[in-house]
């Protein structure tokens, strides 16, 4: 055995080295693509506005799966409502968005957005107060999130509410979340959500250039997540998660206060899901209250575990795999996509246990 | 070592009209080995339950020195120093050896200073050093899955060990040992003893003999008898509920 190892890294290094160099290749192609969108629309190497437009979402939904990675993969906390972090943050970096677009709306009233307008308001809502400046509604896409985690969470964990009860609870706050923001008189658009947005940061929305810097912002982002991921899932905290996911009981009796654990990483997880929303909103230039759906956030879990939960990697993977897929799909059958999505679970479940990446490594998995 | 002790006093546990402990009295002194030994449903368990702050007593007094173990949770009852190894043996199995240990070595467990934490080099001769006296330094990168049951067992003393625990409680540390396994593992509970106080229940009489101290005799949640081993087996009453026939 020794003598082996002195040849060749063992196996389980080899397959984290093919890992990181399909990362590496991965992220180096994404920032190739804006560069190759300018070229000439007839060299063999142009890539279309569409293409650029679809990556630029699923980064999004990479910085999505590494958030539902933190929680699930490691410290094992199965969330099916990190779809409404996301949200949250969309409808705080949307509702920045309506404020700049101030007297250019239908009914040019500069404060009021023309949804207000509609419904009669006077004047704006507190709940709006402070969006007109971009750190101010930043900051919001992480707070309201993570202070939703920080409620939510401690009262769960601090009952020791774990398991399929903690998923149907999550659950049930995306849903309530959903039909809250339907009502008119919450105040954020209801069913229409925001649109039409024109600018940001004094950049025009619908610019090809403006288009790119988001892209290239949203990839720093992810680049980023997915440094702050690695240092915390490297670290004795990291160890920890994996132990409060593996025998959490037997971690209390060696003094580790699990609660604390968990709701830390809870609300680090759910702030990182609220930037993903953030920069999905101005990328995509929509959000409405179908973002809150259930479905959205039993989708973005497939992802992992389709990926592989418990490797940064694999939740990348999964949440680019699993959306070319769909948009695929959907572009000839759109009809099918449910039930591949629900097949392609249950497969993964049963053959795939640490998904796509376990294919690629043999040794036990964390 | 100047220790606290345990003290429970008037203990009872009534679980839905059941009494799993019934008044149940017992002073463990600083540096003490003691053995409980009882038939199944004396309350062995239910005992550490009530230590360790897995369930509350529904009446009674138990203290650790001057706290009181009533009011604190378990991992609050891990930091006063009461460590506490279970029946079957539960190790992070995604984890190594070494893993396994340094979680368990005494330093801040909030999840800010885990994050910050950087293993020194006196902290990892600690570890070393646990890993030679439970016989799993070659084993040190190895996973806990793969360990076999004896190692695992003594991979959780070694977890133990590295609490710094000044008491702790060893639930039925040789049942599936091997006939040396179990005499490799009396000897480690004797070095850890006189260190801190050590409470081991066991099924095993011959274990209980081995390790050569005081015993006490649980039934129905009550304390039979208290003694040397000796003086317990030749004690009518507790021949009469537990050992004859």
């Amino acid at each position: 055995m020794s003598a082996t190892t002195t040849l060749a890294p063992p196996p389980r290094l080899q397959s984290a080295l093919v890992l990181r160099g399909l990362l590496l290749a991965g992220l180096a192609i994404l920032a190739l693509l804006p560069l190759l969108n300018r070229l000439p629309v007839d060299s063999v190497l142009h890539v279309s506005d569409f293409i650029v437009a679809v990556t630029g979402k699923w980064i999004c939904y990479g910085v999505l799966a590494l958030a539902i990675d933190l929680a699930w993969g490691y410290a094992g906390i199965l969330s099916l409502g990190h779809g409404a972090f996301f949200a949250l943050g969309g409808y705080a970096m949307g509702m920045h968005l309506m404020r700049l677009i101030g007297p250019r709306g239908v009914y040019g009233n500069p404060v009021l957005p023309d949804f207000m307008v509609f419904l009669g308001y006077a004047e704006l809502p507190w709940t709006w107060w402070g969006f007109s400046s971009f750190p101010f509604a930043l900051l919001m896409a992480l707070l309201v999130p993570g202070l939703l985690a920080g409620v939510v969470g401690y009262l769960a964990f601090r009952s020791r509410i774990t398991g399929v009860y903690l998923s149907i609870i999550t659950q049930a706050m995306t849903y309530a979340l959903m039909l809250a923001f339907f009502r008119n008189d919450m105040g954020f658009g209801g069913n229409n959500g925001f649109t039409d947005f024109k600018e940001l940061l004094g950049m025009p929305l619908n610019s090809g250039g403006t288009r790119a810097m988001l892209f290239y912002a949203a990839l720093a982002v992810l680049g980023l997540s997915l440094l702050l991921c690695r240092h915390i899932t490297q670290s004795k905290l990291g160890r920890v998660l994996v132990a409060v996911r593996d025998a959490e009981s037997r971690l209390r009796f060696l003094g580790y206060n699990t609660t604390h654990v968990k709701l830390s990483v809870f609300v680090l997880s759910a702030m990182l899901a609220g930037l993903a929303g953030a920069l999905y909103v101005p990328l995509v230039g929509i959000i409405n209250p179908g973002e809150f759906s259930p479905g959205n956030s039993i989708e973005a879990v497939i992802w992992v575990a389709v990926g592989g939960r418990g490797t940064l990697v694999g939740a990348l993977l999964g949440a680019f795999s699993v959306n070319a897929l769909k948009t695929w799909l959907t572009s000839f059958a759109p009809d099918l996509w449910l039930f591949v999505l629900g097949g392609l679970f249950v497969a993964v479940t049963l053959f795939l246990p640490r998904g796509l990446v376990g294919l690629m490594s043999r040794g036990p998995g964390r | 070592m100047s220790g606290s002790s345990l003290y429970l006093d008037g203990v009872s546990v009534v679980f839905d009209g059941f009494r799993a402990l019934n008044n149940l009295s017992l002073i463990i002194e600083p540096g003490e080995l003691r053995a409980i030994i009882g038939p199944n449903g004396a309350g062995k368990t239910t005992m550490m339950d009530i230590v360790t702050g897995k369930t509350r007593p529904t009446t009674g007094v138990v203290r650790f020195g001057e706290h009181d173990l009533t009011r604190m949770d378990e991992a609050a009852i891990a930091n006063l120093g009461i460590g506490r190894k279970f029946q079957k043996p539960t190790v992070f199995d995604a984890l190594t050896v070494f893993e396994n240990l340094e979680l368990a070595l005494k330093a801040p467990r909030d999840p800010w200073s885990c994050l910050r934490w950087v293993l020194g080099a006196q902290s990892r001769r600690r570890i070393e050093g646990v890993m030679e006296e439970i016989g799993l330094a070659e084993r040190a990168r190895d996973r806990a899955a793969i360990l076999s049951h004896g190692q695992r067992q003594w991979l959780e003393i070694g977890m133990l060990l590295m609490q710094e625990p000044q008491l702790l409680l060893v639930d039925e540390p040789v049942a599936g040992m091997t006939d040396q396994e179990t005499e490799h593992t009396a000897a480690l509970l004797r070095r850890i003893a006189g260190q801190r106080s050590v409470v081991v229940v066991e099924h095993d009489l011959e274990f209980v003999r081995a390790l050569g101290e005081k015993v006490t005799v649980l039934c129905e949640g009550t304390v039979l008898s208290e003694g040397s081993i000796d003086h317990v087996q030749n004690d009518p009453r507790v021949i009469e509920v537990y050992l004859g026939r």
